[in-house]
């Protein structure tokens, strides 16, 4: 038992357990600091493959800017709790069924394709350095540069979207 | 030998990705939906990273940082939509919204 699959082990598990508890809470609240938590231990998990630019963009973007948005929007809708509706009583049971057989199908697929060959060491310091980071942008500037500059529109088209959906129409509300 | 075979990643994906799934489908409350779907983009980025780091390449890393980037431009739009059905129907449970129902 060597330490990096210790490691690994103790977060999947905390991984696991936050992911049942943010679909499990009663409150959504819980539910959005439970992601939260499940979110920064994938960033743990980034840190641990040699990716420390993914795990810090991970930790401002997704558990910084994505979840103050969804704690806003949930305390503003007052949506912490909604009365469970009576509607489709079979189909929780179902789901968590249908969850389960998609776990076993994969798991058994995975194993039975395993490829013990490839593993993944834990990175030395190399991968915190200046250097590095710049290989990485070197390669998202030069081979990936059009997929960057789309992705820069799409998050204006985004913008100006969240803008106009939620303006207060002032014309033709019959008021 | 200090390793993690990448096939325990892969694992750990396919359980994070099902639980999400499960997520979309047992929860009626649209928040918490879109929360779910987070989480399984995460564990899709999760296997990518694993194998960025297993073939030494750099790819595999940026491939995330797009999904992240569309992931925060989804989530913009979809709860400025989820806002706009509240001020509109004043509930947003999800089993309610049947207006396009046949």
């Amino acid at each position: 038992m060597n330490s990096d699959l210790i490691v690994f082990l103790v977060l999947s598990l905390v991984a696991i357990a936050t992911a049942l508890g943010m679909v499990f809470s009663r409150n959504a609240v819980y539910s959005a600091l439970y992601l939260v938590l499940n979110l920064v231990t994938v960033a743990v998990f980034y840190l641990l493959l040699g990716a420390p630019f993914i795990a810090m963009s991970q930790i401002t973007v997704y558990a910084g800017a994505i979840m103050v948005l969804f704690l806003f929007v949930i305390m503003l809708l007052g949506a912490e709790s909604l009365v469970p509706s009576k509607a489709l009583p079979w189909q929780k049971p179902l789901a968590i069924a249908l969850a389960l057989v998609l776990v076993v199908e994969a798991v058994y697929l995975i194993i039975s394709r395993a490829q013990p060959g490839l593993a993944i060491t834990a990175p030395d310091a190399s991968v915190n350095t200046m250097e590095n980071l710049r290989a990485m942008a070197m390669e998202l500037f030069n081979a990936y540069l059009l997929p960057f500059e789309i992705t820069s529109i799409l998050l204006l088209v985004a913008m100006v979207g969240a803008i106009v959906l939620t303006k207060q129409e002032k014309v033709g509300k019959g008021s | 030998m200090n390793s993690v075979p990448v096939d325990y990643y892969v694992l750990l994906s396919a359980v994070l990705f099902a639980i999400g799934a499960m997520g979309v489908l047992i929860r009626r409350n649209p928040l918490i939906i879109f929360m779910s779907i987070e989480l399984m983009l995460n564990a899709a980025n999760l296997v990518f990273v694993a194998y960025a780091s297993v073939f030494k390449s750099f790819s595999g890393q940026i491939f995330v940082f797009f999904v992240i980037a569309v992931a925060a431009a989804e989530v913009a739009v979809g709860l400025a939509l989820i806002v706009q059905i509240f001020k509109a129907k004043k509930n947003i449970n999800i089993d309610e919204l049947n207006s396009l129902k046949g």
